[in-house]
């Protein structure tokens, strides 16, 4: 590791630090109706959105009326992707005539782009026009992310409302969050990438005659904004199958960079966010901390393994399937990061990453996605995992447990088991179903210990709303577009539908005002509890099937064996 | 009671009858209430089976029926913790039931006396009980006074005044009229008395989960479905590397291991022993001659954040003392301390009494016999508002002597032409404003001087309020005294805030109020004028020697009529749910080494290097000795473990009132990292032992 790695990786975490309460703060702004920079310039863009659809903006719905909209928005949204993908030969902007997308495949597309999961089983460049990329997928890209604040948003509400039913508009927070977050940044971040030479244009597909006198196509189009909208959002999708490792994706080092940074920075600045609209900022910056803190572990271990060398060529670091462009160190830092912050693209094939490092990546998604997470999806995710420690040491204190003065009760513990019931359930039993089907098996590429990690990866991708693949697994088969298809439908509305009811429990609660008798949540002794907690629970059902997987990988690669 | 209850944890009879008593639950009725002890139970019921068909088939195998013998051990021992707390609480509940014999009333039906059985009581009939009758039911006295044995209910064998009209009208089934005679208006239908109920609440017959309890619950269902399909997967995931290893797929994993793994991580600790936990609380509370009418309260007792304490009883010693005597000019406290006693001497109020201590205390006036001294006592009344004697001095004349409030004081003084001085109203302006009660002596037309009455603050109760605002819990004093009497004492016994001159109206308000702040209110109280506010309060505590109106409005009944008793109630809700907690992170911890003893024992087969072994035995950090000792031993463990935690489970956690914080980090260090660490010494002792 030389000096510029490090230099990289302390610039990134200062920079996720320093700006989290910058971006925090304007977002508090934004959802809580303040005036802010932007207003200026779009409320009118705000106003027309409403009367367009009729909304009142000023009038909030109880949770239940408020996930019955989020869910129709959802379905709207999986159908009309389904469509359009089917009938893409019919529809403009296809310039290399590509025909209509298989209904399994369009059907698993469409569940992925819509649930913020962004599995590609498909390769983008051989598989969608621009037009399914720039109406479909791109405008999904955006109000996935969208309606992953919007969750948050409700949340939020109830915890910092007392005795009422009323969590929120839906229809204003994703307007809000589209035009006033993802949409600015998005533009500032397209424009940055383009400078750095990420495609962006209308053209055909160029075919080139090589040195070798051979002929290659080269793919175009509108790659760097949507680029800019899939890290931002956590989506991942790439425009490219190679996604992130696409020379026309991720030209440089600094566009390498940039990305990494792109994911971590709405989902870092939403505990910011978190804390001023419960207020306290504290508590916000705890969950950061406790994000901080589990990153910063899975970094580490990744690259201690990543530096280590490899046995099975002698002296050599682990430079299988990494990019010369970005390094062992922009490669691990993009691994650990996308697989954090359920983002999913890659710059680097993490079926080649070392056994350790591919398990880190396991580990990231299997605690479900809340080391930073996906927009909206990390933080709500954090709040189950509050609840659950809330409750099982809270009451230590000798009192009914409570978070932020809302007493957490069966409703809660509920919803916040079965959360983590419904996410385990789809990774545990479609994974058992997939190794030992013969349907299963075929898509497989490795064998042993690493084939079952390419399997059991890709259910916890898709599960955890990733979509990153451990690759080396050909997934674009009825049997797994259909299995992956549900998983991705329960790993994000099994957590999504439970947490807007905890959302309207609590809302309906009194606040109890803290004393020294109340269990603090805004000190070290919590932040060790918590990330506690997330380990054990998200450790401990996993436990076995890492066994099996990724640590008896590493154990034979010592030995020289490899898969 | 006290007396009555057998301290001992564990006598002899009561863990012979548990131990009888966790077979008789072993009926899948009763096993079904219990999520996480009832899947202990099918497994050991797959365990047995899968041991007798392979008796039947020839192909006996010992370890399986390890396994199967330390599971059925699992269900007994969850079984026997629960049947150990009930049999604490079935023994005083016998005691209890000898006292509800088959009494006969004395029933008046207009101005007849008629004989009924007592159990044939409606509500709103009025008996008759003389001397030595025993109550027949509950109900409220409508005529006359008696004195009433309860020992039967409260352990108190000092008899009781009951008398109609007060706040000491509640009479209770069971009890003995020692004198006199009354008539009593049955105020509860047959079979629901007071001492039905108490019966019912310490056999824990008609116990219901708690909230509290019923979260915890689904939390360790959850768990346990989660662990389920954890283990239920693991079959699949083994034949995929038993194929990729090249081995047969006869060696996949077999059922009674699957169930010992399985019953490993489930959180059997907490599970097996929940219900002892929540029955143990119950009975703490008994011990402390306490009845809740429901778990509910006792759980929202270690809630509440805000006491309203009366200031009589609970802050003060029941009564204002004298402590000084302030001669006015011109006279010497002997001269006053004399004459105070003399005004005092037939005053046989507590602060009359006080002054006469006072005075023989400090002064030395002997005591005198009012009749002696030709004297005729003044009692006070609301008209004059001050007391005293006529004396008939030795040269014939009348002396009036009286003591009582400046202003009455002044009024009489006046009235005799006398001159009531400045400095004796600086005197009591500056008495009052330390919260004590200033009373002025007069001697016809002279001032002789003040007493200084003051309430004296009960020794030890600044601590205990210290204490209580460390937990964050708020005290509210509750007086009837005026504001700046009650700002010195709320000062001086350091409560947090006060109500002076509170009527119950402003009571069930200030409860409201704190209520829809979000506070949980606990209050203790007797009067009829009580009810509304106990009934309002999350935590309401009747005094047994109260109304009955009280004692149906509040959650609880405190038999000792002791108003400090609140504070006691709160510290046992607090170690009940301390003691769940701790508990259930002891038991999730322990699934860590579990863990670390049974992957390596299943997966050391896997992907075999030529010496045989696998990669994944590294994993066997504790070393154990084989794979099948090592999944015995864990499964032993988990058994053992159980069993060895009653005590605590019953006792509870140690309490201490600290902070939420402090409170925390102890149990986290005990409760958490104990619970990491302790399996892995327990199960490599065991795996030792059975090696031997």
């Amino acid at each position: 590791m030389e000096a510029a790695d490090l230099v990289q990786i302390v610039l990134f975490i200062a920079l996720i630090t320093g700006l989290t309460p910058v971006l925090g703060l304007y977002m508090f702004k934004v959802f809580t109706g303040k005036p802010h920079i932007l207003l200026a310039g779009f409320a009118w863009m705000e106003k027309s959105v409403y009367r367009f659809t009729r909304v009142d903006p000023d009038e909030e719905t109880s949770w239940k009326e408020y996930t019955f909209g989020l869910l129709v928005f959802n379905l709207i949204g999986i159908l009309f992707l389904f469509l359009i993908q089917i009938c893409q030969l019919w529809l403009p902007l296809n310039p290399a005539k590509l025909p209509g997308v298989t209904w399994h495949s369009a059907f698993n597309t469409a569940v992925s782009f819509v649930t913020n999961t962004n599995w590609q089983g498909y390769a983008g460049e051989t598989t969608m026009s621009y037009f399914v990329q720039l109406i479909g997928l791109t405008v999904q890209n955006f109000v996935s992310a969208a309606t992953g604040i919007a969750v948050i948003l409700a949340v939020v509400r109830g915890i910092s409302r007392k005795t009422t039913h009323k969590i929120g508009n839906f229809w204003v927070d994703l307007t809000r969050s589209t035009l006033y977050v993802l949409l600015p940044l998005s533009v500032l971040l397209a424009v940055l990438l383009a400078g750095q030479g990420v495609v962006q244009n209308f053209k055909s597909y160029e075919t080139i005659h090589t040195l070798q006198g051979q002929t290659q196509v080269i793919p175009m189009g509108p790659a760097a904004s949507q680029i800019a909208i899939k890290q931002l959002g956590t989506n991942g999708g790439g425009f490219f199958n190679a996604n992130s490792a696409h020379p026309f994706e991720n030209p440089t080092p600094f566009s390498n960079f940039l990305q990494i940074f792109a994911i971590f920075l709405i989902p870092a600045s939403l505990t910011y966010m978190y804390g001023k609209m419960v207020g306290s900022a504290r508590q916000g910056w705890t969950i950061f901390t406790v994000m901080m803190i589990l990153f910063l572990a899975g970094l580490s271990v990744s690259l201690l393994t990543e530096y280590s060398t490899n046995p099975a060529f002698g002296n050599l670091h682990f430079m299988e399937g990494k990019e010369t462009r970005f390094g062992i160190s922009g490669s691990v830092l993009f691994s650990v990061v996308t697989t954090d912050a359920s983002c999913g693209a890659v710059n680097a094939m993490h079926d080649s990453l070392s056994p350790l490092s591919g398990m880190i990546a396991m580990i990231n998604i299997l605690v479900g996605e809340v080391i930073f997470g996906g927009v909206g999806a990390g933080l709500y995710g954090m709040i189950v995992f509050i609840i659950l420690t809330v409750f099982i040491a809270g009451l230590m204190v000798g009192r009914t447990p409570e978070y932020l003065g809302k007493k957490i009760e069966a409703f809660e513990v509920r919803m916040a088991i079965t959360a983590n019931l419904v996410t385990s359930f789809a990774i545990l039993v479609f994974t058992a179903w997939a190794v030992v089907s013969s349907y299963g098996l075929a898509g497989l590429n490795n064998a042993g210990p690493h084939g079952f990690s390419e399997i059991f990866y890709a259910y916890a991708s898709a599960a955890g709303n990733n979509g990153s693949a451990f690759a080396g697994l050909n997934a674009n088969t009825i049997f797994y577009n259909l299995t992956l298809g549900v998983t991705m439908l329960i790993g994000r509305f099994g957590v999504i539908i439970p947490v807007l009811a905890i959302a309207g429990s609590l809302a309906r609660k009194n606040i109890t005002p803290p004393s020294s008798g109340t269990f603090r949540t805004d000190n070290w002794l919590f932040i060790t509890l918590l990330v506690g907690v997330i380990l054990i629970i998200g450790g401990l059902t996993y436990f076995p099937a890492l066994s099996f997987g990724p640590v008896v990988e590493h154990l034979l690669m010592k030995a020289g064996v490899a898969f | 009671m006290n007396t009555k209850h057998n301290s001992n944890l564990f006598n002899r009879k009561i863990l012979l009858q548990a131990a009888g008593d966790s077979f008789i639950k072993l009926s899948p009725a009763r096993l079904i209430k219990n999520p996480v002890i009832f899947i202990v139970a099918i497994g050991s019921v797959f365990t047995t089976i899968i041991v007798l068909g392979g008796i039947f088939k020839g192909s006996f195998s010992s370890f399986n029926l390890n396994i199967a013998i330390w599971l059925w051990f699992t269900v007994l021992f969850a079984n026997f913790a629960e049947a150990i707390a009930e049999g604490r609480g079935k023994a005083q509940a016998e005691s209890l039931r000898k006292n509800r014999t088959q009494t006969m009333a004395r029933r008046l039906d207009g101005n007849q006396e008629v004989r009924v059985l007592a159990t044939n009581l409606k509500k709103g009939d009025i008996v008759v009980c003389e001397t030595g009758d025993i109550i027949p039911s509950d109900g409220e006295v409508t005529e006359g006074i008696a004195s009433v044995d309860e020992s039967a209910i409260t352990g108190e064998s000092a008899p009781v005044i009951r008398e109609s009209g007060g706040d000491r009208s509640a009479v209770t089934g069971g009890t003995k009229v020692l004198s006199d005679r009354i008539l009593i208006r049955i105020s509860t239908e047959p079979g629901d008395t007071f001492l039905d109920r108490m019966i019912e609440l310490v056999e824990g017959a008609k116990r219901q989960k708690t909230p509290n309890e019923i979260a915890l619950s689904i939390l360790l269902s959850g768990l346990s479905v989660i662990f389920l399909l954890a283990v239920a997967t693991l079959p699949s995931f083994f034949s995929y590397s038993l194929a990729s290893s090249g081995l047969s797929q006869s060696l996949n994993l077999t059922i009674p291991v699957l169930i010992a793994l399985l019953v490993c991580l489930i959180p059997t600790t907490i599970g097996g022993l929940l219900s002892a936990i929540g029955i143990s609380g119950m009975d703490r509370l008994i011990r402390r001659n306490v009845i809740a009418t429901s778990g509910r309260a006792i759980e929202a007792a270690g809630d509440v954040d805000v006491l309203l304490l009366d200031k009589t009883g609970t802050i003060t010693l029941g009564n204002r003392m004298a402590t000084d005597f302030i001669p006015a000019d011109g006279v010497t406290v002997a001269e006053l301390a004399d004459d105070a006693q003399l005004s005092s001497l037939s005053d046989e109020t507590p602060e009359g009494r006080s002054i006469v201590i006072l005075a023989k205390e400090k002064f030395n006036v002997r005591g005198r016999e009012v009749h002696q001294l030709n004297a005729t006592f003044i009692p006070f009344t609301a008209q004059s508002r001050m007391s005293g004697v006529d004396l008939r001095n030795e040269d014939g004349t009348m002396s009036k002597i009286r003591k009582g409030s400046s202003e009455a004081m002044r009024t009489f003084v006046q009235n005799n032409n006398g001159f009531y001085p400045q400095k004796i109203q600086e005197i009591v302006a500056e008495l009052a404003g330390q919260g004590a009660t200033p009373l002025v002596v007069a001697k016809d037309n002279k001032v002789i001087g003040v007493i200084h009455l003051k309430d004296i603050v009960k020794g030890g109760i600044k601590q205990r309020f210290a204490e209580l605002r460390k937990m964050g819990i708020k005290t509210v004093m509750i007086t009837g005294d005026n504001a700046l009497t009650a700002a010195a004492i709320a000062a001086e016994a350091g409560v947090d805030d006060f109500m002076s001159e509170a009527t119950p109206e402003d009571k069930l308000r200030r409860i409201r109020e704190e209520q829809a702040n979000g506070h949980l209110v606990g209050m203790i109280g007797d009067g009829t004028n009580d009810a509304p506010a106990l009934a309002q309060a999350d935590v309401g505590i009747a005094m047994n020697s109260g109304t009955q109106a009280a004692r149906e409005a509040g959650n609880m009944v405190d038999l000792d009529s002791n108003p400090t008793k609140l504070i006691e109630v709160v510290e046992v809700g607090k170690q009940l749910l301390m003691t769940r907690g701790s508990l259930t992170t002891f038991s999730i911890a322990n699934d860590v080494a579990k863990y670390f003893a049974i992957i390596p024992a299943i997966a050391c087969a896997l992907y075999p290097a030529k010496n045989g072994s696998g990669p994944l035995s590294v994993l066997n950090i504790m070393n154990l000795d084989s794979p099948q000792s090592a999944i015995l031993s864990a499964v032993i463990f988990n058994a053992l473990i159980i069993i060895m935690l009653v005590p605590l489970a019953l006792k509870g956690v140690s309490y201490r009132p600290v902070t939420a914080n402090a409170a925390l980090s102890r149990n986290l260090l005990i409760y958490g990292l104990g619970g990491l660490v302790a399996p892995f010494v327990g199960i490599k002792l065991i795996d030792l032992i059975i090696n031997l």
